[in-house]
């Protein structure tokens, strides 16, 4: 941390439009470029999602205009209250979705965190047998979509009979690859002295992991966290739950934004909860995040 | 070494020597970090259940007749001699996926890395925003869907209305139903939702690279952002850049949710269709499960065989 700070000193006393003291390398009209493309292109790419912020706000007859404005004119929250009473309609209590989520991205980023951070710890702080192909074999699962193991997957849950349950979610987001990797990478930079002084003091491995190793390791699995909800949170769980009952949130909103044009409304306020949600764990773990990002790279 | 010889004329007693061999011992070594193969379980366990035993099953499968009622039947390569020889509209899916990759990889993974490293000049709270923004794209679960509005067929659409406003078109053009179309958009669309891991992994590799470098490089006649980018910057982040195009091909090769969304599956005239539709098409919908594991398995290989190549490529970076 206290590098990242001095590296980033400098540009705390340069203005963009007097920078009265030059740094290296750098003319103002490469700034003004650098920066006209990244307005540009910054414009670009939030335009959709500021759709997406209008439209929850448009009433009815704004939503069907010619032609389409981007920004709203009249804001209401009636499509939110629209939203509230298609729920309350639902045949399966609303409540009950927020249920099913809860359990299933709880289950699925506890247990991944858990897990993964477990195995995370002799990989990357202990030399056994076995240790470099069990990671080269992680690595390599991260070089292919989990779609590719799809068809397979649903044979290998059918066989487990966990089909049709929470299980059936939960267990195979519990062994995601990325997460693993990423622990890996971030406790390998912890000092080998701090395991080695708790040795000497006599305490366990698991010991060491549960109060060494995690407290340190803290970026790494809010990361993990976060990555995985933002998995879990857009999966509608629909080729493996097969009850209504079980059925997590996601998937009822779809249905309800599926609607058609007599929902639009509702549709839109679905949409801009459905994105808003893992923008916001992300704005607020952002620090934490790219914290555990930098040890992300891939030494050989 | 000169002091070898001498060394090893130093007596050792018999038991230490044994006790040296027992250490050496694969089973002796297992033995003593138990406690990491206990550790190493429970993830492990589930990793073969649900990624390792999954990919080896695929591949058994492709060479069976197997739709998940009978027992799998084994006929050899004939379901590799279909997909490349008989079945035109995988070859048509190929031609898209490969259409895609190529474009939206390499595309991605420079916009990553250029935003990146712009976004790396700025500081503070104008970063962190920025950040956002280029991120909360690929982050924003399926509310891509706002580009179904956006390229919607009637004159609501953003995009169609806009046109017609300024007097471009004259009617209503059914984007996504129109053969020509289907591509160019969906490459638009996933390179807006691109931005992911890859792209915070730069972020973070931007950070740590060491300032002192970049007075050396001065030093030694580094004289503009240009040259400084390629002969310090990227090397010093190379473990990133290859994280970053690991992340990127994968996904470049994966899309499907995009185009079904947008172009439905079937699209029109398959002008969307993507090894991976095609896969769930024929896993899901007509539960021909060897075939659909023949479709896999490339895939697999494609996207496995393609990361590798990057990966050496990488390496070469700077040197």
């Amino acid at each position: 941390m206290s590098r990242q700070k001095n590296y980033l000193k400098p540009y705390k006393k340069r203005r963009f439009f007097k920078p009265k003291e030059k740094k290296l390398n750098r003319s103002m009209a490469g700034n003004t470029l650098l920066f006209v493309i990244m307005a540009i292109c910054g414009v670009a790419m939030i335009m959709p999602l500021v759709m997406v912020i209008n439209n929850c706000l448009k009433p009815l007859d704004e939503l069907y205009q010619f032609p389409p404005k981007i920004f709203v004119r009249n804001p209401t929250l009636e499509n939110f209250s629209d939203l509230f009473t298609i729920m309350n309609d639902s045949w399966v209590p609303f409540s009950r979705y927020i249920l099913n989520t809860i359990i299933i991205t709880g289950g699925g980023m506890v247990g991944h965190v858990i897990i993964a951070s477990l195995a995370a710890y002799p990989l990357a702080k202990h030399n056994f047998p076995g240790k470099g192909i069990l990671f080269q074999m992680v690595v390599l699962s991260m070089m292919f979509h989990w779609t590719v193991t799809q068809t397979p997957q649903y044979m290998m849950i059918s066989w487990l009979h966990i089909n049709n349950s929470y299980w059936a979610l939960i267990l195979p987001a519990c062994s995601f690859g990325m997460g693993l990797y990423l622990m890996k990478q971030f406790m390998e930079q912890l000092p080998d002295s701090l395991m080695e002084s708790a040795r000497l003091d006599g305490a366990s491995e698991w010991c060491i992991f549960w109060k060494i190793v995690m407290p340190n390791v803290k970026p790494a699995w809010l990361t993990l966290a976060i990555f995985q909800f933002q998995q879990m949170w857009s999966n509608t769980g629909s080729t493996f739950l097969r009850d209504e009952a079980l059925k997590p949130l996601q998937y009822s909103l779809q249905q309800i934004s599926a609607g058609g044009m007599a929902r639009a409304g509702a549709a839109a306020a679905v949409t801009f909860i459905i994105a808003a949600v893992p923008i916001t764990f992300f704005l607020i773990c952002q620090r934490n995040i790219l914290e555990t990002m930098t040890s992300s790279g891939m030494k050989d | 070494m000169a002091g070898n010889g001498e060394i090893s004329e130093v007596k050792v007693s018999q038991e230490a020597l044994d006790i040296a061999k027992k250490q050496a011992t694969l089973g002796y070594r297992i033995k003593r970090n138990k406690a990491c193969y206990m550790m190493l379980a429970p993830y492990f366990i589930l990793f073969f259940l649900f990624t390792v035993i999954p990919v080896i099953l695929s591949v058994c499968f492709s060479f069976t007749y197997y739709n998940m009622l009978e027992m799998p039947e084994f006929i050899g390569w004939k379901n590799y001699i279909k997909l490349f020889l008989e079945d035109d509209i995988f070859m048509k899916a190929l031609k898209n996926t490969m259409i895609l990759a190529v474009v939206t990889g390499p595309v991605s993974y420079f916009l990553c890395l250029l935003f990146a490293w712009i976004i790396n000049e700025f500081k503070g709270w104008v970063r962190a925003f920025l950040t956002l923004i280029f991120y909360a794209p690929s982050i924003c679960g399926n509310a891509y869907v706002v580009w179904t509005l956006i390229l919607s067929g009637d004159r609501y659409g953003y995009l169609n209305g806009f046109l017609m406003d300024l007097g471009i078109l004259d009617n209503a053009i059914i984007w996504m139903k129109t053969e020509k179309y289907v591509l160019p958009f969906l490459i638009v669309v996933q390179l807006w939702l691109s931005l992911g891991t890859g792209f915070l992994s730069f972020i973070a590799g931007l950070q740590t690279v060491d300032k002192s470098l970049y007075e050396a490089a001065a030093l030694d006649g580094v004289k503009n952002r240009w040259q400084e980018l390629w002969y310090v910057t990227l090397p010093a982040m190379k473990p990133q850049l290859m994280f970053g195009a690991v992340m990127q091909i994968t996904q470049a090769f994966a899309i499907s949710d995009v185009s079904i969304q947008l172009a439905g599956n079937p699209s029109v005239n398959y002008a969307g269709a993507t090894v991976v539709t095609h896969l769930l098409d024929y896993g899901t919908v007509r539960f021909e499960m060897g075939y659909a594991s023949a479709i896999a398995t490339v895939l697999f290989l494609l996207m496995v065989g393609s990361n590798l190549l990057v990966q050496k490529l990488l390496r070469r970076v700077g040197e």
